[in-house]
Parts: C-alpha cells; structure tokens; sequence
C-alpha cells in the first residue's frame, strides 16, 4: 500500500497546487532558518580529532596569584609559562608532547618578484604534526635535532608554498623569515581544524599557521609573541629575556599518551613537577592542575558562543511557527478532501487506512520542504559569510550530515504536525459526506 | 441477507431529539430488489447509512447475512462493507484525478488483491458496463450516464451480495436514468440483492418490491413481481 499512498500523494500535491506550495514554502522557511545556525553550531562544537580525541590532553598548570584564581570559579590559566612549557617538554615523560606559541614576522621570498608579507608562525615541537594527524603534501616534520639545536627548518602551509613556490615541490628550497633563511622541509596539505582546538587562545575558527618552526628559535631569534598573553605580576626586570621567564602566559601545552588510563599517572608527574617548583618559591596556589582530553577541552572553552546558541533557539521557534502554519494549511487541505475519504471509507477503508496515507502525503510535504529548506539554508549560509567575512568560512559549510539532518528534522517535524489534520481526516464520518460532491 | 428488527436512530443536538428511523422493520432476502420511497426527511437516507454500515444505530437489531453488526469495531464494519456491500450514489463520487481504471481499483486496494487479482477484477467489471474502452479516461471527461456507470463498476469489481443504490438515476436525464435501470436489473438477474432508494415512483416500480417509509417507519408495501412472499419483507 505504501507505493499507492505516494502515488495519491502526489496526485493530491497537484490538485492543489497553490496550496502545497505554500506548505512546502513554510516549511522550507522554518528548517532553511534553522539549518543555518543549526550548521553554525554544529562546526563551532564539532571535534576535529575524534579518533584521537580521548589521548591527546591539554595540560594546565596553576602558577597564579595566591590572592586570585585565574579564572572563576577556582581554575587554572588557560596557557602555560615558557618555563613551564619547556620544562615538560624536556622531561619528554608523554608518549608525544609539543609546546607551542603563536608567533609571527616578515616572510621574504627569493623571487624577487613576490614582494615581502607579514603573517603568523607557529613555533612547537616536531611531534605536533604527528599528534594531531597533519597532512603533509611534500615532506614531513622537521627531526628531533632540529627541536634540540633550534635549526632554521620551516614547514610551510599550502598557501604560503603556493604564494611563495608557486605550488612546487618546495623542500630542501629557502625561505627568508624574520631576516634569517630557513630551510623548507615540508608543506602541508590543506588542514583546517575547525575549531582550531590545539589553540582556543587566538581565534578559535581561524587559519592554523602560515608556517611552522620549532619553538627553540623563539630565544635566540627573540620572537615576538602575537597569541593571548597573560600576567599575574610583573617580570623581574627588562627585556625578552626577563619576560620569558617571568609568570606570563603564553603557551600552549598538548601531550598524547598511549592510553587513556596514563591520564592519571601523567597528572600525578605534573603535579610532582609543581610541588618540585613551589619548593622554588614558585605556584604559590594549592595544587590545581587539570588535564583536558580534545572533547573535555573544546567544552571547558565554551567554544560555541552565546549568541549563536541563542540564534538557533530562535529559529527553532521560527520553525515552530512555520509548522503551525503549515498545520492550518493541511487542515484546510484535508478537510477539503471529506468527500474523497467519506468515498474510501464507504468502499472499506478503516480510519487506520487514510491515517496512513495522509500522513504518507505529509511526509513527502516534508520531503520536499526540506530539499527545499537545504536550498535556502545554503544561501543563509552564504549571508553569514558576507555578513561576517573570512571568520566564518569555516563555519559556514553545509556536509552529509547536515544534509541528513535537514531532511529529517524536517520530515519528522512536518509529520509530527500533520499528526492532528491526518487524525481529523481520517476521522470524517463518511455518511455526512456521500450525499452530495 | 438484511434483516432489521425494532432499528431506531435519534440524533441527538443540546436542544433537540430527532428520531430518524423508528422501530424499523425489513427483511431483505438473498437475490431480492427492494426500492425504497417516501418523502424527503422520513428517513430513507438514514436507512441506507444504517444497512451500509456507514453509522450506527440507537437501538435495535440488525443482521447482515446472518452476522449481527452490533458490536462491531471500525476496523471490522469497513471489512465486512468492503467485502460485502457495494454503494452507488446520486453524484457518482468518483474521484476526479482518478483514471477510470484506478477508481474502480479504490475498493480492491483496500481488500488485499494483489496486482494481476485487480487488473482482472477492473478490466472484468469495466466491460459489464461497457466501458473498458475508455479505463484510460477521467471521469470529466465522460457523461453523467457514463460516471454512474463507472460507480456501478467500482461497487461491482468486489462481486459484493448486497448493492446500496442511493438515487442512482437523480442526476441522470430519463434516457440515462433507463439504462442505469437497465443495468441494475441485469445485476440483480445475476444473483445481488438491491436495494434503491428513489424519489421516482417509476423507477420503483422496475423494483421486485417497494417499501413506502414515512415518518422513520415502512408504511407500506408493494409487491411488483407477483410473489406471495411480500410479507417477509416487512415481517420478517
């Protein structure tokens, strides 16, 4: 009976026209509005490393003020200090671990016919690009040696290979950056975390890096930190160098352990190596470290912002409002049908009969707002991304699952609401109906 | 087939009691051709409703081939309409963007035939009424004789025992009207009981009975064919 009741769903939706098209439209309205900033909230709180999601951590270290907290209620600081970060780092006791900062200068190609540029570096450990799955197109990560010797190695994205290389096929080829030549030795496809969850610090939806090289250039070359800095006192004294050991926070710290179940055993040495540090006259608040898997930290941010939650409540009652439309409209419909289901129930169909099939015909009502509605959230999406530029490139793409969910919501929510029309109709009493057409 | 005993129907508002039918007696036996007449509101529509399972009844007794209708469920009234009884109505009721093929299919949809069962139940049915020329068709696209003729198809494609005929010619020019009639007493030839309900005296007449309601109840009774078993229809 199933393909029969499309069938007169069909033949329905054409013999009014106008009308199924206004419900198609309402619908297509509501789930349209809806999926824009349902795809929003859904890349803002999307997990970028799910399969590694539960043994990479981000470590956190209470170095604070004893009179503060860092945060309310009671939490550490976001970032690490350079003392911290390296101290960890050399202790090597992860299975993989990188320190990391955001940094950035003056990128000078060979070609004279590229004109120099300023942009963002990222400085880490060779191990980042193992940690969190990096794509390379040419090459790979720099070797351990270049990390302990501070070498002028560089892996650049595939924007900068294509700005600088012209897409070639760049390692072992020089690069000009803040006036010293580094060596290429990799470039990475394109890999765009989003949201960029090694570093919640500086915008959370951006661009990873222009390029990488290892943190240890960051003494000698004295780079510049252009992440999220944060003090609770002052350095002790003048200059880079008082400055990076001072109790500013500006790193970021990630480990992989092998098994989740290190978790603890990992806890247990950094909280050794803070107790090792209060001895020093250092972390004058009790212990407090935390350790953030990838989902546990992208939640501890609250990365999805208040504004677009807030969005998508109220196109969930735009839609609700939608579907109330489309209720009335399906009514009137239906109830325009009683000589129709007085005639089917005459000639022996139950009320189970037409319930089915009426709501066979809301389904596929739907069906089509919600294509429909994929149509027009696509080009909501796109508003988005006029209204607020390149921060919402990554956020504005609609995948498989967003396609998925689109239809079903709008399906099961058109259903839902044809519950009462479908119920009325298939409640017609026929005898009333019979007389006359 | 039909045998009603003591049947009363009010229909109940807030303000008002309106007795439809009042201890209505009939038996209708297995071949028979009953037409029904009587002035508007005595309650000849009602009986129809009554005797096609299509409403319910206050008090009183009815059996359908021999099954009390009582107590039935919905899902157990559409079941015993679908196989056993067939409607034709005054304005046809044919479903407008419906082929004629596939209106004749609505009642064989419902019964569980599968798809060769139907086509051949369609095709058979078609062609008793002289139509399988034109299963293609839509209904507005024939004359008013024509869409009865069709209705006369659909209520017949099911091989039901017991046909409800609710003014079937009342739309009809006399000519039509003659050979609705024509058709109709063929079918009942053939073995299915009829019963008509008519404004026309005339088309009462071609009927092997004729019951007179009058104020929800049978007044009279006319034996048309010159049985001496008349008596039955009213007493049972």
């Amino acid at each position: 009976m199933f393909s029969y009741y499309i069938k007169l769903a069909m033949l329905s939706i054409k013999r009014n026209p106008v009308l199924s098209a206004l419900m198609v439209f309402a619908i297509a309205l509501g789930i349209g509005a809806c999926m824009t900033t349902i795809t929003v909230n859904y890349l803002m709180s999307n997990n970028p490393i799910k399969s590694k999601s539960d043994v990479l951590f981000h470590v956190q270290l209470d170095n604070w003020s004893p009179f503060n907290a860092a945060r309310d209620p009671d939490q550490p600081p976001l970032q690490l200090t350079w003392v911290d970060a390296n101290n960890l780092q050399k202790a090597g006791k992860a299975f993989r671990q990188a320190a990391m900062a955001r940094s950035g200068g003056v990128i000078q190609p060979e070609n004279p016919d590229v004109k120099p540029f300023q942009d963002s570096f990222r400085l880490t450990y060779t191990d980042f690009f193992t940690m969190f799955n990096v794509p390379f197109i040419y090459g790979s990560g720099w070797d351990k040696q270049a990390d302990e010797n501070a070498e002028f190695v560089t892996v650049l994205s595939r924007r900068i290979n294509d700005e600088v290389f012209g897409g070639e096929n760049s390692v072992g080829k020089t690069i000009t950056i803040v006036g010293q030549t580094f060596r290429v030795v990799g470039v990475i496809d394109e890999w765009h975390p989003v949201p960029k969850f090694f570093d919640l610090n500086n915008d959370d939806f951006g661009e990873p890096s222009a390029l990488f090289m290892p943190l240890s250039l960051k003494l000698p070359l004295e780079l510049p930190s252009w992440g999220n800095t944060n003090c609770w006192k002052s350095p002790e004294g003048e200059g880079f160098v008082a400055f990076m050991n001072s109790e500013c926070v500006h790193l970021q710290y990630w480990v992989e352990l092998k098994d989740a179940s290190e978790r603890d055993s990992y806890l247990d040495f950094v909280n050794s190596y803070v107790n090792e540090q209060k001895e020093l006259g250092r972390f004058p608040r009790p212990l407090n470290n935390k350790m953030s898997n990838v989902q546990e930290w992208l939640e501890y941010n609250e990365v999805v912002a208040d504004d677009a939650k807030m969005m998508m409540w109220l196109s969930l009652m735009f839609l609700l409002v939608c579907l109330l439309n489309t209720i009335g409209l399906m009514l009137s419909k239906f109830m325009g049908k009683s000589s129709e289901i007085g005639l089917r129930r005459a000639v022996g169909a139950t009320k189970r009969d037409l319930f089915y099939q009426h709501l066979v015909e809301t389904a596929c009502i739907g069906l089509a707002g919600g294509l429909l509605g994929l149509v027009m959230s696509y080009f909501g999406l796109q508003g988005i991304r006029l209204l607020y530029g390149e921060f919402a490139d990554r956020l504005t793409s609609l995948d498989g699952n967003m396609v998925l969910l689109a239809i079903t919501i709008s399906v099961f929510a058109t259903v839902i609401a044809g519950v009462y029309p479908t119920w009325r109709a298939s409640s017609i009493a026929p005898a009333g109906q019979l007389k006359s057409q | 087939m039909l045998k009603m005993k003591n049947i009363s129907k009010v229909f109940r508002t807030e303000v008002v009691e309106t007795h439809a039918l009042r201890e209505f007696n009939l038996h209708v036996q297995e071949g028979d051709f009953v037409s029904v007449t009587g002035p508007s509101g005595s309650g000849k529509t009602t009986f129809l409703n009554i005797a096609g399972l299509l409403e319910t009844y206050s008090s009183g007794r009815y059996l359908l081939d021999g099954k009390d209708v009582s107590n039935l469920n919905d899902t157990a009234r559409s079941k015993l309409r679908n196989e056993k009884i067939g409607f034709i109505f005054q304005s046809f009721n044919l479903i407008p963007d419906l082929n004629l093929f596939d209106n004749v299919d609505v009642p064989l949809r419902y019964r569980g035939f599968n798809k060769t069962e139907r086509k051949e139940r369609i095709e058979h049915s078609l062609a008793l009424v002289g139509l399988s020329n034109r299963m293609k068709h839509l209904p507005a696209q024939l004359s008013g004789g024509q869409q009865q003729r069709v209705a006369i198809a659909r209520a017949l494609a099911g091989e039901p025992r017991f046909l409800l005929a609710d003014e079937p010619t009342g739309n009809l020019d006399s000519k039509m009207a003659f050979s609705v009639m024509e058709l109709l007493q063929e079918i009942n030839s053939k073995g299915t009981t009829i019963v008509m309900v008519t404004h026309d005296p005339e088309l009462a007449q071609q009927a092997k009975r004729n019951i007179y309601v009058r104020d929800g109840k049978v007044s009279e009774l006319t034996d048309n064919s010159g049985s001496s078993e008349y008596q039955e229809v009213v007493n049972g």
